[in-house]
């Protein structure tokens, strides 16, 4: 009785997790159109959110590329299929790898930051703070963070797969010694608009997780320092599930709309 | 509860239940606050002072019971339907809750720009008349985090200020406060009342503050209001639990 009691606990906690994330993503939607949304805020997130997690970005496409690229040459080059390397790497890229890996780091890095400040802004009174002063929590700290995060998420994105392309084209040409003109010529021919479109579309999903996973355990941390900690950990933990388990819903729903190698 | 003519009501509070943790903290408390007047909320730590003002501008909602602010019942209200309410009044929290990532400055103009202000010169000319409010001219370009205490809790009744409520609510002003400053603040307590009518609800524990600002003294005592009245009333109560609490006494053995 005790297991089926406690899994019975576990789906309900985790149901009651799900719809509290909803109402906070109806709340922001709300703040949107009928709160007062604050521009400069905005523009100061997409700095946090976007801008400086730049680096980060670059470093994990780059090597995921050229990681990917060198095994796949390695595989390809018993088959004589060298050139091959481009559209399979590029394709991955776009499709699965510059998304996934690129939300896993920003998880990792803007969704921690995120928790710990509002977590700490819950402990020492600062979201009581602002409702006293007749502002909306979610209107000035959750909507800044939605609308920074759907503006840079796909740029992130867009740049962990180009440079991650771009490693690889520099690795299989310049090193493995793999021809440049067939290389881009396969990369070109395998590759679309529908790649493209996808690695946009999920990178834009995965931004929306860390924002509301990361924003919704900040602002329910309770039990001061300790309570803070565990959020953050908590938020990194969560939205990197979130993103694994939303990549393959994703993948099988967009493959309908954008399938590959056609 | 004694019954006293004046003006109007500004809060009325009735019969507030409210359960922490399956611990009842507040049990039934009712109680009227008057137009203009310092009303000090009295009892012991813990108690549920705190937690009865957070009531009064919908921090927290009640179990049961209701909170009246002028003629709107705001218990039950949604959060966003608690803005226009939360606009005329102001509140100090016990450990300031400053902005921790905006200067001083900005942290006493955030109210205004908040409220449409967009002209920086009149908000620089507020925040400065603020700020030499609670004498804290010159701090202007600190963080929070460069602050004492006290000076925090000052920067913060400047925030709280800044806007001219027409009620204040302050959890524990002078606590943590070196006496000269403690003063002070409960001066411009009385000089806010005297001068703009704003109506105060004052938690404290300190009974010269309590002495020196109130107009009336409530007792929260088992979650109830276990007394009512003026100053000279809980003087000359020979109540043991008001005795208790007025002179100090534990009753614990040395």
């Amino acid at each position: 009785m005790a297991p089926a009691r406690y899994v019975g606990d576990l789906i309900f906690s985790f149901a009651r997790y799900l719809g509290d994330l909803a109402l906070l993503a109806g709340e922001t939607v709300r703040g949107i159109f009928h709160g007062q949304v604050r521009p400069q805020l905005v523009v100061q997130q997409i700095y946090e959110v976007g801008f400086r997690s730049q680096l980060v970005v670059l470093i994990t496409g780059a090597f995921t590329g050229a990681v990917f690229a060198t095994q796949t040459y390695f595989q390809f080059h018993r088959l004589q299929m060298d050139t091959a390397v481009g559209p399979v790497v590029s394709v991955s890229m776009f499709r699965e790898l510059g998304p996934v890996l690129c939300g896993l780091m920003v998880a990792g890095r803007v969704g921690a930051a995120m928790s710990a400040e509002l977590g700490t802004m819950k402990v020492t009174e600062q979201l009581d703070a602002l409702r006293a002063l007749a502002v909306h929590p979610v209107d000035y700290l959750v909507v800044p963070r939605f609308l920074a995060m759907l503006v840079s998420m796909p740029l992130l994105v867009a740049e962990c797969i180009g440079v991650g392309i771009l490693a690889a084209y520099l690795l299989t040409t310049q090193i493995l010694g793999v021809s440049e003109a067939y290389y881009v010529h396969n990369m070109l021919h395998f590759t679309g608009g529908r790649d493209v479109a996808m690695g946009l579309i999920k990178g834009m999903v995965f931004g929306v997780v860390i924002v509301f996973v990361s924003c919704h355990q900040g602002l329910n941390a309770r039990e001061g320092a300790v309570g803070v900690g565990r959020a953050t950990t908590e938020a990194v933990v969560i939205g990197s599930l979130f993103i694994l388990v939303v990549n393959f819903f994703l993948t099988m729903t967009l493959n309908i709309f954008f399938p590959a190698g056609k | 509860m004694t019954e006293h003519a004046h003006p109007s009501e500004v809060i009325t509070v009735d019969n507030l239940v409210q359960t922490i943790g399956g611990q009842e903290i507040l049990r039934g408390f009712s109680l009227k606050v008057y137009q203009g007047e310092t009303l000090v909320l009295l009892g012991r730590s813990g108690g549920g002072k705190s937690v009865f003002l957070r009531h009064l501008i919908g921090l927290m909602q009640p179990v049961s019971g209701t909170v009246t602010v002028g003629q709107e019942v705001i218990s039950g209200l949604q959060e966003r339907e608690l803005a226009k309410v939360r606009r005329s009044m102001g509140m100090l929290f016990q450990n300031g809750a400053l902005f921790d990532s905006l200067t001083v400055a900005d942290n006493v103009a955030f109210p205004l720009r908040e409220r449409g202000e967009t002209d920086e010169t009149i908000v620089s000319a507020k925040v400065e008349e603020a700020l030499q409010m609670v004498d804290l001219a010159g701090h202007e370009a600190k963080m929070p985090v460069n602050l004492s205490g006290g000076m925090r809790k000052r920067v913060a009744l400047a925030r709280a200020l800044v806007n001219q409520p027409r009620c204040m609510l302050y959890d524990e002003p002078t606590a943590g406060l070196d006496p000269i400053v403690a003063d002070s603040i409960d001066l411009l307590i009385r000089r806010l009342q005297r001068k703009l009518g704003v109506t105060s609800i004052v938690v404290t524990h300190d009974m010269k503050s309590t002495f020196t600002i109130a107009d009336h003294v409530a007792l929260l005592h088992e979650g109830r209001c276990y007394f009512y009245g003026t100053c000279d009333q809980l003087r000359a109560s020979t109540d043991p639990v008001i005795r208790d609490f007025v002179e100090g006494r534990s009753h614990d053995e040395p």
